[in-house]
Formats: structure tokens, sequence, C-alpha cells
């Protein structure tokens, strides 16, 4: 026991052992990774402390009360909370199959060069701005959906209640078409990795029992990378949640709860967004910050389980 | 029957892979979508009053958009100042120092820290800046990106410094080095490059952010003097001069859009050029 102990000193005497310049280094940079953690406690903190009028005053039903009236001091989430939800959810039903598609066709069929170079361009799109996004979404996408895609829905499909009322062009629709562009080049570029990171005996066994290449992706390589697929995902859908600008451009700002696309809508990055520097009094503010606290946790909530699925997915990499 | 069942396999792949292929090339030229749709609306309002002058009032046709470019300037180089070291020293720590529990629990924050929607940076730079100094400012702003820097560069910064191979590292540890003087003298400056690289794209990247800055460095219609003023900055004034009813600010949205979105391409491609080259010429040796 003693020689264990003996064998394995403890922290503070490792650190006084070592070279007092190495030692020195060593808590220099740990002071900064530390200085890390310190800034994101600092924000919850900061974010709970700068929402407590607001949170004393309404509490949970903050969440449920669909009222927004910063005339009388009354604040409500859950139409901002509708159209975050509806928005990214919706994006999500659009980009994905067409995302996880174009991962598929660059890691199992694109010869390596031009899947590189395909890839690079998915990446560059991933940097362009939101507020471009936004920019070209006003001008291009709005119209279009006004004059051409709402009349075509409406009459083709207006019995459902999803494409029913007026046509503005901006509305819940035109967020949702907006973030799906944008979340795009996220689920590419992360299901690509995964995809790739399958063991090429995985592919080799498929196609020597006789499967066609697209069987081969789609019933063995895909399951295999499900994990990490699905990481990038949520990933994307984390993105979505949180995205302010495009959003703010195109989703109409009225805070409506309406089972129609076509109306206007409002999320809570774009109400924040709208609000903040124009925001009437303290509750009012208060209310805002409060927003700001709900966003952080839904977004949180959704990286974590991203995070945990692509750390998954890369230990069952690496043990093979 | 089974050479039925053969062609109908066959179709399916043919099929399949056919459509995932169209899906990769609808992605891909949403880039050249937007790029050529900025040129054609952006390029013909780019002169040199656009570079020169300050925004005219509403109504009064020209003008340009000077505050905004020396604003965005201002609010990446301070962000960079403050983010990039940062950043770079935690990343230091994470590949060199770091022992096992510690560094995990950072690199967990970092990640989510990067995950947090950029208009909460805002509000917690709102709260943490604006609010004891009573005003918005390109300090508040630049302060906000910073926060959106370090996560990225110290990812970056750790994986750089991970791709060292170890037999340089026990090189220098055999000649007497001690571990500071390793790191410093001989891991650091292998990477050095690349890891440059990966930090000019993060700082690049936050160039083109706007929701941190709508209510930490707010707007400016004139020059910002010193770092304790509201300040313009292109992102920003794109999203104002593109909801905004003036046909005129539309054209200079597109103009502002176009500068923009060239500048952030340039980087990036720059960037992965370097970067390539360098690996080629490792793999090369």
């Amino acid at each position: 026991m003693k020689a264990q102990l003996q064998s394995r000193p403890g922290w503070l005497q490792r650190a006084l052992k070592q070279n007092p310049a190495d030692l020195a280094a060593h808590l220099f940079t740990w002071a900064f990774a530390a200085g890390i953690l310190v800034v994101a406690v600092l924000l919850v903190y900061e974010l709970y402390a700068a929402s407590s009028l607001s949170r004393k005053e309404f509490g949970w039903s903050f969440l449920l009360s669909s009222e927004w009236d910063p005339v009388q001091d009354k604040f409500g989430a859950l139409p901002f909370i509708y159209g975050t939800v509806v928005t990214s959810v919706l994006a999500l039903l659009l980009a994905a199959p067409v995302g996880v598609a174009a991962a598929i066709f660059l890691s199992e069929l694109a010869p390596p060069k031009i899947s590189d170079s395909l890839t690079f361009v998915v990446e560059l799109l991933a940097a362009v701005p939101s507020v471009i996004y936004g920019l070209l979404a006003i001008f291009t996408m709005v119209p279009l959906l006004r004059e051409v895609i709402q009349p075509f829905l409406q009459k083709h499909f207006g019995y459902l209640p999803f494409f029913q009322g007026p046509m503005y062009g901006v509305g819940l629709l035109a967020a949702s078409l907006v973030l799906a562009v944008m979340i795009l080049p996220y689920i590419v570029s992360i299901s690509r990795e995964a995809l790739l990171a399958v063991p090429p005996e995985q592919r080799e066994a498929a196609l020597a029992v006789g499967a066609t290449r697209w069987e081969a992706a789609w019933q063995v390589v895909t399951p295999y990378a499900g994990l990490g697929i699905a990481g990038s995902i949520f990933l994307a859908l984390a993105r979505a949640l949180g995205e302010t600008m495009a959003v703010t451009m195109v989703i109409g700002n009225a805070p409506n709860i309406s089972a129609s696309l076509f109306e206007s809508g409002y999320s809570i990055a774009a109400v924040i967004a709208n609000e903040f520097t124009e925001a009437t009094g303290e509750m009012h503010l208060s209310a805002l910050i409060q927003l700001g606290l709900v966003l952080f946790g839904i977004t949180i909530i959704m990286n974590a389980i991203a995070r945990i699925m692509l750390a998954a997915t890369s230990r069952k990499g690496q043990t093979r | 029957m089974t050479s039925n069942l053969h062609l109908w396999r066959k179709a399916v792949n043919y099929i399949m892979f056919s459509l995932a292929g169209l899906c990769t090339l609808a992605t891909v030229s949403v880039l050249f979508g937007i790029l050529g749709f900025l040129v054609w609306k952006g390029a013909s309002s780019i002169n040199w009053d656009f570079f020169t002058q300050l925004p005219k009032p509403v109504g009064e046709a020209g003008g340009g958009m000077a505050n905004a470019i020396v604003g965005s300037f201002k609010l990446v180089l301070l962000a960079a100042a403050v983010g990039v070291p940062v950043g770079f020293i935690s990343g230091v720590y994470l590949a060199e120092f770091g022992g096992r529990k510690f560094p995990a629990l950072i690199r967990y924050v970092a990640d989510l820290l990067n995950g947090v929607p950029s208009i909460v940076i805002g509000i917690f730079i709102y709260a943490l800046v604006v609010m004891p100094m009573k005003r918005f400012s390109t300090l508040a702003g630049g302060l906000a990106l910073a926060l959106m820097i370090v996560p990225v560069t110290m990812r970056t910064t750790e994986q750089f410094l991970r791709a060292v191979p170890d037999s340089l590292r026990e090189a220098a540890l055999a000649l007497g080095a001690s571990k500071w003087r390793m790191v410093a003298t001989v891991v650091i400056p292998a990477s050095m490059h690349a890891v440059l690289t990966g930090t000019l794209l993060g700082v690049a990247r936050v160039a083109g952010e706007t929701a941190p800055l709508l209510f930490t460095a707010f707007n400016n219609r004139f020059w910002s003097p010193g770092w304790d003023q509201p300040t313009a900055s292109l992102p920003v004034m794109i999203f104002t001069y593109a909801i905004a009813p003036y046909e005129d600010w539309h054209r200079q949205a597109w103009a502002a859009g176009l500068v923009l979105l060239v500048s952030m391409l340039a980087v990036n491609i720059a960037a992965h050029r370097i970067l390539s080259m360098r690996m080629a010429r490792r793999s090369g040796r």
C-alpha cells in the first residue's frame, strides 16, 4: 500500500518535481483554458440574473402564455417557441433527405478528387453569412413564393390546413425554406465524414455477396454510420433553432400561432433581434432576455445530444 | 425471373445514385446561384463612392459605406486580437499539457459555446459590457465576436499541434530541452503555418456575423472615432438596408453583400489552397 502511494505521488508532488519553467507554462496555459470555463459559467449566470424580473413575474407560465404585450407588461413565449420549432423542424424535414443523399453520393460514388472539390464548395456554402441568405431570400424567394409557389400549393392542396389563408410570401414557409438551404451544408459535410469513417471491409463484404453499390451504400454503410448522420442532423437542428438574421428577414414578424404555413410567424431569435434595442421598459427587456435563456436551453440540449452521438461514432471508428 | 429481379436491382441502383447526384448538384449550385445573383444585382452599384463616402440621408441618392467597412475592420481586428491569443493558448494547453478529465471538460464546454446562438452571445455581452458602460461600442461588438472566435481557434490549434509527429517532440526532449522549450521552439513552429491558416478561417467567419452586433456595436450613420462609440458594420448595414423600403438602399445592400461575400470566399479559398499545398508537400516527402 505504501509502495503504491510512493510510486503514484499526488498531483502537487508531481507538479513540484517539474522544472519550474515547465510548471509556469503549464499553469499559464491552464489559466486560459480555465478562463473559457469561467466565461461559459458567466454566460449562463448573466442570462439567468438579467432575466430575474420576468422570471419572478411569470415563472413557468412564461412558456405557455401566448400574450406578448409590451404596453401592459404582459409577456409569454409560446408564439415564439412555436415559430422557432415549426420552422426548424420543417427545415430539417426538407434538408435532411437531400443532405444525406448528397453525402451518400459524395462518399460512395463520386471519385475522391471530385468528391473533395464538391465538398469544398459545400463548406464554402457554410461560410456564407446568414444576412446574405436573408438578403437573397427577401428579393428572390419571397416574390417567387407569393407569385408562383403559394398559389400552386393552395390550388392543389388548399384543403390541407397548412396551405390556407392569404399569400404574402413572407411567413413560416419562407423561413423554413431559407433555413433548409442554410443547414444543408452542415448535414452534407458532417454526414459525409461519418460515412467515410465506415471501414471499407463493410462495403467490400456487401459487394462480395452480390449487392449493388446502392444496396451496399444504403443497407450496409448508411446504417453503420447512422449515429453520425443523426448527430449531423441534430447539429443542424441546433443551428436552425438559433439562426437569427435570415429568419428575421422573412418570417413576417407577427406573434401568431397558426396551422397555416403561409401565415406570418415569429421566432425567438427574431423577436430578440427586433425588439431588444427598442425595449420599452425593464420588464420588456427582462422578458426578452428570458427568451434568450429559453433559446440557450433548447440549443444546448440539441448540441449536447449531437455531440454525444458524434463522439460515440468516432469511438466506434477507433476501436475497429 | 431472376434476370428480371437483377434488372430491377440494377435500375434501383442507377436511379437512386442519380437522385443522390442531383441532390449534390442542387446543394453545390446554391453557392453559384448566390454568387451569380449578387454579382448581377450588386456589381453595378460598386464604385469608388461605395468605398470612400458616408451613407447619404434618406432620399438622397449616392453615398457609400466607408464607415461600415472601416467599422467591420475594427471589430474584426479587436475580435482577433482578443480571441485568437486566448483560443491559441488554451489550444496549446489541451494538446501539450492537459491530463485527461479537465481537458475533456474544456473541449465539451468549448463545443457547447460554439453552438450557442450568436444572438445569445449578443445578450451576454450586452449585460456584461454595454449595460455597465451605458453605451453601445466597438469594444462591445469586438468582444462579442471574440467570444465566437475562441472555441474555433482552440480546437484548430489543438488539432494541428496534435498532428505534429511525436518523433519531433522526442528528439527535442532527447537533446535535453525542457517541456516548455520543446513546445515553444519545436512543436509550435512546426505547426504555426497550419494553425494560422485555420485561425484565419475562424476570423473570416465572424466577419459576416450580424446578430451579435445588433445590440453591442449597434449602428452608426457616421464615422465612429475610438473604441467606445457605436459603430456601423457591413453585415448590420446589409440587414438595415435590405429591410428598409427604399430602392436606393436595396441597391447598396446588394453591393455590400457582394463585397462581403467575395472577401469571405477569397479568404476561404486562399486558406484552403495554403493548407492543401502544405499537405501535399508533407505527403510527398
